[in-house]
């Protein structure tokens, strides 16, 4: 019951309805509420090793999930010092007057065994101590013991959507750029990461300059740009193989900004001849090439709807740079975004509901969200320069790159939730950028 | 422990590399940075010598914010760099054009876009055939200036004409 309303209250929190509302006119307001909410306090005792060959990865993967959660930002982790009761065996039963002492208001317990052929097992249970009931059936995960940081991750997703009952996004990875030397030599490299930093693997070398990677629909593949041919162009790198080929190469042109249509068949991509840049469509099978805007203004940085029925872009046909909608079958675009300043960078969120974007105003960037017709804009984030937001597979968490000023300045990764709160560096500890965010893992 | 072994590799991996391209006579760092030196490129003195278009006329032109319209000074130097082909025609070149860092990555690419092509149209306008201009966009990816205030950026909004040998493309 205590559980019920704690997942209603997070709930509310996550979704719109706890969201601060806009004024309509007048200038935009930053919003920034960090710290609004009072993070749900749970105790995860370190999980049991059932066997020997289990010790170290039974104190790993507690650690991996306590940070998960607590990252979010709505949870936080008591202490181990502050138990009263020690968990020792994955069917003892608990404790509840011990947890709920210590105010611990979820419990999560769990087993890890390794058997002879080096497989890891781990169970977990997820426990209401307020109202003294399991939230959820225990479950086990199992994998390659050099995957136990999925499977640590797959424990914290099911934590985090018991309890928010919002989807999960930490078994999931992340492709990015990264970056390193002085601003007027910088070295790029495609690089590929755990959703946390860890398990970082260079994807191209750094003898190219390579821009802005997007994640198919399934995560299996990555659309990128490059100079390798010393001109701009889109292409397409298999991750597990690392085989890559290039897109499309008329003379004349250069292409960016590629991003997979929902179907994982199609690409959307700017396409710069003669100065001007317009959108494009390129069937991956087939090798068609449909064009899909025709004007002398800029047109770039497409985006699908998840359904595949719509494309948000920018465009500066009004003078700036301002975000459109168009049918993916054609038709007149529309324009979404009237508030100060100039618009770009506009990515549909996974869930449908809003389109993050970047927003440079009076010489300062901002990382901001609104409803996909526009409205209830609302910023999240204000800096020197953060631009190119990436969603979270759950759509409630928004990624994006942080550049700081100056001659020393460098780019790192961040994330904000999308209301505005728990902005936190992502502990990769070189330079990155130009961040996609896959979808979960399967 | 594991990762930051990873991480190390990494950067032992990304070892800058600038593109070089032998038959190429502009800028040392491949991307319109300071002029080249003058061994290869000649004497600034010489007016048939690279070292004079890049130097002498010199081999960019400069924009406003979020603009490709060619100022008068522009086209004072592109009439000359004009005038410089049209006399060396074993020349070709390529513009690049450049934007700085106040703008989001794509936009700059098409921006950057937009003035080497107004720096084509130009050249192409002064008698230059087009078969020896090709264009390319670094956005704000190769800036030559690196503080953030108006006098660096006022260097990066540029579009420079690197010369190559060769007739054409």
């Amino acid at each position: 019951m205590m559980l019920r309303l704690l997942t209603a209250i997070l709930a509310l929190v996550l979704g719109q309805a706890a969201l601060p509302a806009l004024a309509q006119n007048g200038p935009l307001r930053i919003v920034i509420d960090e710290g609004v909410i009072e993070p749900l306090p749970f105790a995860v005792p370190e999980f049991v090793a059932e066997n020997a060959a289990a010790a170290e990865y039974a104190q790993n993967i507690t650690r991996v999930i306590a940070a998960d959660l607590e990252g979010t930002g709505l949870f936080r982790e008591i202490p181990r010092e502050a138990f009263l009761s020690t968990v020792t065996s994955f069917a003892s039963p608990v404790q509840y007057a011990d947890w709920k002492a210590i105010n611990a208001q979820a419990l999560i317990t769990g087993a890890v065994s390794v058997d002879g052929s080096g497989r890891l097992s781990v169970k977990f249970r997820l426990y209401d101590v307020y109202s003294q009931a399991p939230l959820g059936d225990g479950l086990q995960f199992g994998g390659a013991t050099g995957s136990w940081r999925r499977v640590a991750h797959k424990v914290a997703d099911q934590v985090y959507s018991r309890i928010t009952g919002e989807g999960g996004y930490f078994d999931s990875r992340v492709v990015f750029v990264a970056e390193r030397g002085p601003k007027n030599e910088r070295a790029k490299q495609l690089a590929i990461m755990d959703y946390d930093g860890a398990n970082m693997q260079a994807l191209t070398d750094a003898n190219s300059i390579v821009i802005a990677p997007r994640f198919s629909p399934t995560g299996d593949r990555v659309l990128y740009t490059s100079y390798e041919s010393g001109f701009p162009r889109i292409y397409l790198l298999d991750v597990a193989s690392g085989q890559r080929r290039m897109l499309d190469d008329q003379p004349g042109t250069m292409t960016f900004a590629p991003r997979f249509a929902p179907d994982g068949r199609r690409v959307l991509f700017s396409l710069a001849q003669g100065g001007n840049t317009d959108l494009y469509e390129l069937d991956l099978q087939s090798g068609r090439r449909s064009r899909l805007t025709d004007a002398p203004s800029i047109e770039t940085a497409p985006s699908f709807s998840p359904d595949g029925s719509q494309i948000v872009f920018e465009s500066d046909r009004s003078g700036t740079q301002q975000l459109y909608v168009m049918p993916a079958n054609g038709g007149e675009p529309r324009r979404i975004s009237f508030g100060q300043g100039r618009y770009g960078t506009p990515v549909w969120s996974p869930r449908g509901d809003y389109i993050a974007f970047t927003k440079q105003n009076q010489g300062r960037f901002h990382i901001g969200v609104m409803r996909t017709d526009g409205s209830e804009e609302r910023l999240l984030t204000a800096s020197f320069l953060d631009e190119g937001p990436t969603w979270a597979p759950n759509g409630r968490v928004i990624m994006f790159t942080r550049e700081t000023a100056g001659a020393a300045g460098a780019p790192g990764l961040y994330t904000v939730d999308i209301t505005g709160r728990n902005l936190r560096k992502v502990p990769y500890q070189g330079q990155g950028s130009d961040p996609s965010w896959s979808p979960l893992q399967p | 422990m594991t990762r930051i072994t990873t991480s190390i590799l990494l950067m032992t991996a990304l070892a800058v590399s600038a593109c070089s391209n032998a038959d190429r006579f502009g800028s040392a760092n491949g991307a319109g940075g300071a002029g080249g030196a003058y061994g290869a490129n000649g004497s600034p003195s010489d007016p048939t010598s690279v070292a004079y278009f890049n130097q002498t006329i010199g081999d960019r032109v400069l924009f406003l914010v979020d603009q490709s319209t060619l100022s008068p000074d522009a086209t004072v130097t592109l009439d000359g760099q004009a005038n410089w082909m049209n006399q060396n025609t074993a020349y070709s070149a390529t513009i690049e054009g450049h934007a700085d860092e106040q703008g989001t990555r794509e936009y700059n690419l098409a921006l950057g876009a937009r003035r080497a092509n107004a720096v084509k149209e130009y050249l192409v306008s002064r008698g230059v055939s087009p078969n020896r201009l090709q264009t390319v966009t670094y956005g704000k990816e190769r800036p030559i200036a690196i503080c953030s205030e108006e006098s660096c950026y006022a260097k990066n909004r540029r579009a420079v004409t690197v010369l190559a040998a060769g007739a054409g493309f």
